[in-house]
């Protein structure tokens, strides 16, 4: 029950956000001429939320310790059950299939504009994908990836601008350049830990950003490039409308190649090893696993894909210009696998369409995006840091843990 | 050569700055070995909180020293406020956690200050008052040094000074330095290691204000984004001085506005940044430890 202590804390906490806050939320001037604008109600409203999300906090932690809610630590527990559900081999192939029907027959349902912002939240899936090779199942924080986007994207404008070349010619190309990019960013942060590469790949990532932005002669600077070609379909030129759901369809078939490689590839022997590595580097050396080639193959693996991603964002827009490459992108990309899980392929993919649908179909939302952002990367490290769909580890159970009543059968006539 | 000293004091100037900042990166990481992203919102807020409260008593007329006294003070006070809160909020909670989980709080925590400030006040750049007044004494060296530069130099010394006086003997500044040896050790001794943690973040803000009330006094105009950048450029010079050790901070700091302030006189100013970012790299990858730093060695 609520304590008189717990309202003390609760008020105080209030107090505290209605000072902390004061300044910046309650004054707002204008320098120009010089008037001030006093805005009160602003902080009734800060001292009540956070008022009432105290005590809430308080209230579910102070349960939690006592253990007086068995029956909602059960209920939490089928929940997550269900989430187990997913794992399950026939209800996962049901959902897959259900799911990809529906993705499928969206085009005939819903107007392009739907259409469009779905084929968004695809590319995001792609790129999340990509990260999360990376930053899940290698453990390597990669807060410059949307460098690997930019080369992607540029790759494009630049041979179509020069050389013409279509998209088609351009796809593998870019993922090659992302991968070749991916490498020439692994070689020198080989030696480096967790956090020092982080920061190692963010200035990456900005060097990238500024480069495109300053040398004017190779990227034409600050306005971009524009008249990027769309992808062709055997040279039939198609209605507005049409490349629109083609470009659908086109996403449709990178998610899937997407899903498909990186499935394979995190239950393959490379796979294995880049979780060996984010569980412990040197134990993973000591297993005898070559910690440069690993490490290595993980950022090209999942430049990749940004490449791939970058290639078709320049065909998307057809316009590339370097403001589409901030570090913003970078932590949207980074979010989106945090929140899913990281390591978690469904999660990944549940990240990517919450965090860029909910945004475009709720306005109210939107203008508050980057603050949901940065408040998500932040709760889901204390609440959840595995993510909202936690990745499946591979086990192997031994017959004999697996059922302890034949076990203590089993070890005698085996002896 | 009047060129050269005038390079050399804007170096100077540049170097203060990011040495006030460096020193919050490099005291929070010396303690609880976090790279505090968020530290560089801290010294946008400081600007903005600054911004504020000057243009407040500027209407009211208050004189003009009066006026940048209260302006630092009131910068450092919820500049402080909120390095409390966020490590209350964000990084306490994950103490015990694996290494990236409180890294990834921090990016979290950045990303949410600056769009917070960016909602609650604007996007757009905001013209910031001249707080410093020209000083008469400084007059026949216009050329080389203004007013503002000069004080700039003269407070972030001060601050400087006495926060090296602090750590090394006050009570306090012990506790911290044993923190910063030994969390546990430190515990044993009747440290109380919760409150020194605080206390850092509370003092690595305070100095990041006084940086961002000086330099928004300086530049003339602040934006959200300021943060950004400062913090990854006095992150540099930490990094350059070696993370962890605050004679190093200075140092790295100094050598970096020199660097950027001599490249940028005698080279190019396009590549600025990418010239700090590139250093940046350079000296993770090369000399990770830093100039004065030690070489840590990681026990199986």
């Amino acid at each position: 029950m609520i304590t008189r202590h717990d309202l003390r804390h609760a008020g105080l906490t209030g107090l505290w956000f209605m000072f902390l806050t004061f300044p910046l939320v309650v004054i707002k001037i204008n320098p120009i001429e010089h008037t001030v604008h006093w805005r009160w109600s602003n902080m009734v409203w800060i001292g009540v939320v956070s008022f009432l999300a105290s005590l809430t906090i308080r209230l579910v932690q102070g349960r939690r310790r006592t253990g007086e809610n068995e029956k909602q630590q059960s209920l939490l527990q089928t929940s997550v059950r269900q989430f187990d559900l997913l794992r399950r081999p026939a209800f996962f192939r049901a959902a897959l299939i259900t799911s990809s029907v529906l993705l499928i027959s969206f085009p005939l349902f819903f107007s392009s504009y739907q259409v469009n912002i779905l084929t968004t939240a695809l590319m995001y899936v792609v790129l999340g994908l990509g990260l999360n090779i990376v930053v899940g199942m290698a453990g390597l924080l990669d807060l410059g990836y949307v460098a690997f986007y930019a080369v992607g994207a540029y790759t494009y404008a630049l041979l179509h601008l020069h050389f013409n070349l279509g998209f088609w010619m351009v796809l593998p190309i870019g993922g090659l350049l992302g991968a070749l990019f991916g490498l020439l960013l692994g070689f020198p942060v080989l030696r480096l830990r967790g956090d020092y590469l982080a920061i190692v790949t963010l200035a990456f990532g900005q060097i990238v950003r500024l480069i495109l932005e300053n040398w004017s002669e190779f990227s034409k600077g600050p306005s971009g490039i524009a008249n990027i070609a769309r992808p062709g379909l055997f040279g039939l030129t198609l209605s507005p409308e049409a490349t629109i759901t083609y470009l659908y369809y086109l996403m449709i078939g990178l998610v899937g190649l997407t899903v498909f490689v990186v499935n394979r590839l995190q239950n393959s022997r490379i796979g294995r090893a880049w979780q060996a590595l984010r569980e412990d580097e040197i134990a993973c050396q000591a297993m005898g696993i070559d910690k440069t080639k690993i490490k290595l193959s993980a950022f090209a693996l999942g430049a990749t894909w940004a490449g791939m991603a970058g290639v078709f964002f320049a065909a998307k827009t057809t316009f590339v210009n370097p403001a589409s490459f901030t570090f913003i992108e970078s932590a949207i990309i980074l979010c989106i696998v945090v929140l899913g899980g990281m390591g978690s392929i469904a999660g990944v993919m549940v990240g990517a369409l919450i965090l860029i649908l909910l945004p475009e179909y709720l306005r109210a939302v939107a203008d508050y995006r980057m603050l949901a952002f940065g408040a998500i990367l932040v709760v889901m490290m204390i609440v959840r840091p595995q993510g909202l769909i936690a990745p499946k580890r591979r086990t192997y159970t031994l017959p004999s843990t697996h059922n302890p009543v034949n076990s203590s059968d089993v070890p005698a006539s085996d002896r | 050569m009047e060129y050269f000293i005038e390079l050399l004091f804007s170096g100077l100037t540049r170097g203060s700055i990011y040495a006030l900042i460096a020193l919050g990166y490099t005291m929070v990481y010396g303690i609880i070995g976090l790279i505090n992203f968020a530290h560089g919102e801290m010294y946008m807020i400081g600007a903005f909180t600054g911004l504020i409260v000057a243009e407040i008593l500027l209407i009211y007329q208050f004189p003009l020293p009066a006026v940048f006294v209260l302006t630092a003070l009131a910068a450092v006070i919820w500049s402080s406020a909120y390095g409390f809160t966020v490590e209350r909020i964000a990084y306490r909670p994950l103490r015990k956690a694996p290494r990236l989980a409180p890294l990834i709080s921090a990016i979290g925590m950045s990303i949410f200050l600056q769009n917070y400030v960016q909602l609650v006040q604007t996007a757009d750049f905001l013209p910031f008052p001249s707080l410093i007044p020209e000083f008469a004494f400084l007059e026949p060296y216009a050329g080389i040094i203004g007013s503002t530069d000069a004080a700039i130099l003269v407070v972030s010394l001060i601050a400087m000074l006495l926060l090296s006086v602090m750590v090394k003997w006050t009570r306090i500044g012990k506790a911290m330095r044993a923190t910063a040896q030994d969390q546990k050790m430190a515990l044993l001794v009747g440290v109380n290691v919760d409150r020194i943690i605080s206390f850092t973040f509370i003092l690595g803000s305070g100095l990041a204000a006084i940086g961002g009330v000086l330099i928004a006094s300086h530049v003339g105009q602040i934006n959200v984004f300021i943060g950004f950048i400062a913090g990854i450029k006095a992150f540099t010079a930490a990094v350059l001085g070696g993370i962890g050790s605050i004679p190093g901070a200075v140092l790295g700091s100094y050598v970096l506005g020199l660097t950027e302030s001599l490249t940028t006189g005698y080279v190019s100013s396009d590549y600025e940044d990418v010239f700090a970012f590139a250093l940046l790299v350079l000296i993770l990858i090369f000399r990770p430890s830093g100039l004065l730093g030690k070489a840590s060695v990681d026990k199986v």
